[in-house]
């Protein structure tokens, strides 16, 4: 108990006025909050008189949010949801492999690679302008009609999603290594990297930065469109629900099966936004305008 | 003479880091102050505090003896009556030239499209751009741009003019064009406060020079005086380092 920890810079004490300026910002943003919890309890109050407190809300209640159908739908849904996962884990793993051939693939320079030049591009249009339900009817249906076997939804969903989604996804890849300055490959090739370092050392690691808004993106729209394999007659959390609702005329357990897909959701979501913020934080020089 | 923009006791600090450490300027009005120093020294920084890009830390900041460095001040009616040029031009890349010299009188002066455009012709017209008011800025050499972005700023008449260091991201020889610029509205009764390594610019067109190091006024006075004969040994040692 000898060490005494070194003394502090001592801190320079501000001016009365700067201290005054201080407490009037302090009051402001008091204020602000103040406000702020006074327009939201009238608006909560405004929506409890007119929504709420009307006699039509029990019955959009019994028929959206009825609890015990909630519960006892519950575990139906979240088997079929844990399809969707399984789906969902697969799919980023192919997506991201295909998704940067394709990229790499169209960023090949020479005349010799023109063909392959031309058939990525092509595939990156079609896919990325084909809707998703008909690659699921064109390859969910006419994959096991073409070989008349069964294949199982888990293999033919994991396939559409990523027919689809590596269209996209490559598209963000070329746009974010195209978006790296081409001095900055000038730079790294005037050191003495070749083609490949110079694209693993100065320019992915760069594009990386800029592809990852979007990536997330992408990665937050192919969660919920992984929903869309119960076309496929898999029965995952949206077809589930969709047979509980037709036992009982009850559409709760559409409404169990999209909270699962938001909650899925808002992790994605919330980085993303953490993510931009602090890139932005980042380039900026710390200036209030 | 009165002083249109007054600094006292102004404080910044970035962090840990004290970047400005209790400077005090006056500027008065038609009056033309060099603002010289080494890099980090705080002259960039001085300059967007005075024009509230920045909030400080202490002081104040008086602008025809209001306090605007109250919060309670719109800062953008401030910013309004001021002119800034930055180092690297900043003119709107997805605008033309004229469009960029009419943004600020259109939208926040709410001056017609027609008038504005008037004014901001006749200047261009006076520097030699009329011919590339429709052009975009990244059609213009530097020295063009920087001229651009030197009317853009004082097509709102602003009652200061603040420049910070507008010739060093330019090549040598499109920096004269540049000072000869500033050098007209200098003589047309422009009051500016300009950070600069220009010496013998500022020697030529200043009024008085004030000499920044490491957050504080070390020395000021007419160039005569600090360029030529300074007193202070930090002064007489950042000038030996750029005329070596």
């Amino acid at each position: 108990m000898t060490d005494t920890p070194p003394p502090a810079r001592a801190a320079r004490q501000p001016s009365a006025l700067e201290l005054d300026r201080r407490a009037f910002r302090q009051r402001r943003s008091r204020r602000s909050v103040l406000v702020a919890i006074a327009s939201s309890i009238a608006f909560a109050a405004v929506v409890w008189a007119t929504v709420i407190n009307t006699p039509q809300w029990a019955v959009v209640q019994q028929t959206f949010f009825n609890p015990e159908i909630a519960v006892a739908s519950f575990p139906r849904v979240w088997e079929g949801f844990l399809l969707n996962l399984q789906v969902l884990g697969l799919s980023v793993v192919t997506v991201g492999a295909s998704a940067l051939l394709i990229a790499v693939l169209r960023t090949l320079r020479g005349p010799v690679f023109f063909p392959v030049r031309f058939i990525v591009a092509a595939y990156t249009d079609i896919f990325r302008g084909l809707p998703f339900i008909i690659v699921l009817f064109l390859f969910g249906f006419g994959l096991p009609t073409l070989t008349n076997t069964r294949i199982p939804p888990i293999v033919l969903g994991t396939l559409c999603v990523t027919l689809t989604y590596s269209a996209y996804v490559a598209e963000v890849i070329r746009a974010g290594i195209e978006a790296v300055h081409p001095s900055q490959r000038l730079a790294a090739r005037a050191l003495g990297l070749g083609y490949v370092q110079t694209l693993r050392r100065v320019v992915l690691p760069q594009a990386l930065r800029k592809m990852t808004p979007p990536l997330m993106n992408d990665f937050v729209s192919m969660q919920k469109d992984v929903g869309l394999i119960s076309i496929l007659g898999a029965v995952d959390a949206v077809r589930a629900a969709q047979i509980v609702t037709a036992q009982t005329y009850n559409f709760t357990p559409y409404v169990v099966a999209g909270i699962l897909f938001i909650l899925l959701a808002i992790p994605t979501i919330r980085l993303t936004d953490w993510y931009t913020a602090r890139l932005r934080e980042r380039e900026q020089m710390g200036s209030i305008v | 003479m009165s002083a249109v923009l007054r600094a006292e006791g102004i404080w910044k600090a970035f962090g840990e880091r004290e970047v400005l450490r209790g400077v005090d300027v006056t500027l008065d009005r038609h009056e033309v102050v060099a603002l010289i120093g080494a890099s980090g020294s705080g002259k960039s920084t001085l300059l967007r505090c005075l024009n509230l890009l920045e909030p400080i830390d202490d002081g104040q900041i008086f602008l025809d003896d209001e306090d605007i460095s109250d919060p309670r001040v719109d800062a953008n009616r401030v910013r309004a009556r001021l002119g800034a040029v930055f180092q690297s031009y900043n003119l709107f890349p997805h605008l033309s030239v004229l469009d960029n010299v009419t943004l600020a009188s259109r939208i926040v002066h709410r001056v017609p499209r027609r008038q504005a455009e008037e004014r901001a012709l006749a200047l261009l017209e006076r520097i030699g751009l009329a011919d590339l008011a429709r052009e975009h800025p990244d059609r213009l050499s530097g020295g063009q741009q920087q001229r651009a972005a030197i009317v853009r700023a004082i097509a709102t008449d602003p009652e200061v003019l603040l420049l910070d260091e507008i010739t060093s991201a330019l090549d040598p020889e499109l920096v004269g064009e540049v000072l000869e610029l500033v050098r007209q509205l200098a003589a047309d009764g422009a009051t500016i406060l300009m950070a600069t390594h220009e010496m013998a610019f500022a020697r030529d067109v200043a009024h008085r020079v004030v000499f920044l190091d490491a957050g504080t006024i070390v020395e000021e006075g007419p160039p005569s005086v600090v360029l030529a004969s300074p007193r202070e040994p930090r002064t007489r040692e950042f000038l030996a380092r750029f005329t070596a």
